[in-house]
């Protein structure tokens, strides 16, 4: 059954996308114009993108941030998957309460998670640097893994297992050649999240960030505080269509059959 | 097919409980089955029937003290599926989504450690077997094919490993009636060709008479009945088992008194009926008979033929069902009775009897089942 839509709804909707959209397509238009002072059109240039391969600052942020991206994603699919997998086959009890928890660093402020971490490493007398960093990421990575993979088990046929057993693999390589197989499209989407996540993260990686280990996000927010120049505009534009081809990957996948 | 009698059975549960909780899915049965035989077991569903094959396939292990599995005539309570060297058809298939039909087939084969130069060739023949050309399907995934053909391939994928014995679960349930006929038909001829003992689980009756050398009739966790077909459809032990097989008309009594080999038993609503002597008649004794409704007739109240009980009641409904007619009469006291009459042609020879009409049904003493006390 389906209603007719109003035309004075789709227009609501478009306002609404304008609005949602606006500030990035003007940042991306932006990126673009041949101008320091970016506030009106004067012509198309990519100098401002040259500009960036010219600053050590962002170079160094972006190694930062592919490490520890890099780093934390595969931590996270690799304890994201096994809890997974404790979660949707073994039967404890508080099961369902363990479950619970894998949402609590979604929802948790950014800013308290940030606090906490910061208060912890103190506590273990941990210097701030890459490894707390990555050590923070890995911290609300690991759920965004364990939900898309636990939704993947779910969705997983539970005779598959058995039918390779009777057809004589041990369980070791079902896991191997069944499970695996069947889990890594979600593993594999969970990942790619994960990696997003990390890499735009600012509120907990400047909590737990020390000198010198300045994420690509922290390194844009100092040249924000210094001065407005527009290669801001093209480093952000870099980051959002990585960003969005990750998400569209991981969306893809998560879907696969 | 041999007439040497069969030594060993290939299959024996002795005494076998399994629970889950407080629930016992399978209680104390002992059976065995034979070498060579297509085995059926047949119940309604959480009768036990899939906890006895899961126990039989090593996914499930019988309670401590919950009695032995044996497998040719080893105790194999404690081991695992893959040490077991059978095979199973799944309800759902479970093919092996990322494989394609080949690889899903040669996988036991590959876990088995047989020599590749085999593996292409024995695949094929599988393949054939189960009547899937293998040069369209070898290279295609489950997910192209339809419920049929992943039926098949489930099948091949499972004899190709030419197993002593073949577990079915319900394989035929999601597939369509006359295809459901067919394949009914070609695992009963492969059963045959094989060799291979099959242990074949389902809820359809007319599936497991059709296909079955002996069923095994459960019910909350126990067996039943056991026997071929024909022992079970004509000789039903329980009410349980008359009633989930075939339909049947129940008549209880009271053993009154004997008469030249048969028992005179009173209704309790007033008149008798005769049943053959039986050990588990005595007098004085609660009986409690079915009958089949293609074992009684319709009479008239007036001509009921000598030598057969009858009872009376009224006409409430006729029922054309094409092959008979199903005769509907209530008889006060017992209720519904159900009469099948072979439908000789309505237009030709149209039935004498119409609704409403008072009329005896009859049937002879000797096609009285009588039913142990449940």
């Amino acid at each position: 059954m389906s209603m007719p839509i109003p035309r004075w709804l789709i227009g609501f909707a478009g306002v609404v996308y304008f609005f949602l959209h606006l500030p990035v397509l003007v940042l991306v238009v932006f990126s673009f114009n041949d101008s320091k002072f970016s506030v009106d059109w004067r012509g198309f240039t990519l100098q401002w993108y040259q500009r960036l391969l010219e600053r050590p600052d962002i170079l160094r942020g972006l190694k930062a941030s592919l490490i520890v991206g890099g780093a934390a994603t595969l931590i996270s699919a690799v304890f994201g998957t096994l809890l997974a997998l404790a979660l949707a086959r073994q039967r404890f009890r508080g099961r369902r309460m363990f479950e619970g928890f894998i949402y609590v660093p979604i929802v948790t402020p950014e800013i308290v998670t940030g606090i906490s971490l910061l208060l912890l490493f103190a506590l273990l007398k941990i210097p701030l640097g890459l490894t707390t960093i990555t050590i923070a990421h890995v911290a609300f990575c690991i759920s965004f893994v364990v939900i898309v993979v636990l939704a993947r088990l779910e969705g997983m046929d539970e005779n598959l297992e058995e039918a390779a057993m009777i057809l004589g693999a041990d369980e070791v390589t079902t896991f191997w050649k069944v499970t695996v197989p069947q889990l890594w499209p979600g593993i594999l989407s969970g990942a790619l999240l994960a990696f997003t996540m990390s890499f735009d993260d600012f509120v907990i990686t400047s909590f737990v960030s020390g000198p010198g280990s300045s994420t690509l996000p922290i390194v844009v927010y100092g040249m924000v505080r210094k001065n407005v120049e527009p290669s801001i505009n093209a480093i952000s534009t870099i980051i959002l269509l990585a960003t969005a081809i990750l998400i569209y990957l991981a969306d893809r996948l998560a879907r696969a059959k | 097919m041999t007439a040497a009698p069969k030594a060993q059975p290939v299959v024996q549960f002795a005494g076998v409980s399994k629970s889950f909780g407080e629930v016992k899915a399978v209680d104390d049965i002992s059976f065995d089955i034979r070498r060579g035989e297509f085995f059926s077991i047949l119940g309604p569903s959480g009768c036990g029937k899939t906890t006895t094959l899961r126990l039989l396939a090593g996914f499930e292990a019988p309670d401590e003290d919950g009695g032995e599995v044996r497998l040719l005539g080893e105790t194999v309570n404690k081991k695992r599926p893959y040490e077991r060297k059978i095979a199973m058809v799944f309800q759902n298939y479970a093919l092996f989504p990322h494989l394609t039909v080949a690889r899903n087939v040669s996988f036991g084969l590959e876990q088995r450690k047989t020599p590749k130069t085999e593996i292409e060739g024995r695949v094929q023949r599988a393949l054939e077997m189960v009547r899937l050309n293998p040069e369209v399907f070898s290279g295609r995934m489950p997910g192209q094919l339809s419920g049929g053909q992943r039926q098949r391939v489930a099948l091949a994928r499972a004899l190709v490993l030419e197993p002593a014995i073949l577990l079915l679960d319900e394989p035929l349930g999601a597939i369509d009636l006359k295809l459901r006929k067919e394949m009914q038909l070609e695992l009963k001829a492969l059963n045959q060709q094989l060799g291979t003992t099959f242990v074949y689980v389902t809820h359809d009756q007319q599936e497991a008479l059709t296909m079955s050398d002996r069923i095994a009739v459960m019910d909350t966790g126990r067996v039943a009945q056991l026997g071929t077909p024909a022992e079970i459809y004509e000789n039903p032990r329980t009410a349980f088992v008359a009633r989930f097989i075939g339909e049947s008309n129940f008549f209880d009594g009271r053993a009154d008194r004997r008469t030249g080999g048969q028992w005179v038993v009173a209704r309790p609503g007033g008149g008798t009926f005769e049943v053959p002597d039986h050990p588990s008649v005595s007098q004085a004794q609660d009986v409690r008979i079915a009958v089949r409704p293609e074992w009684m007739d319709v009479q008239k109240p007036d001509s009921i033929p000598p030598g057969e009980n009858a009872l009376v009641g009224i006409i409430r409904d006729i029922i054309y069902l094409g092959e008979t007619m199903h005769v509907i009469v209530t008889v006060p006291g017992t209720g519904d009775v159900t009469v099948a009459l072979r439908n000789e042609g309505q237009l030709i020879k149209p039935l004498l009897w119409k609704r409403g009409d008072t009329a005896a049904v009859a049937w002879l003493p000797e096609d009285c089942q009588i039913l142990e006390q449940e």
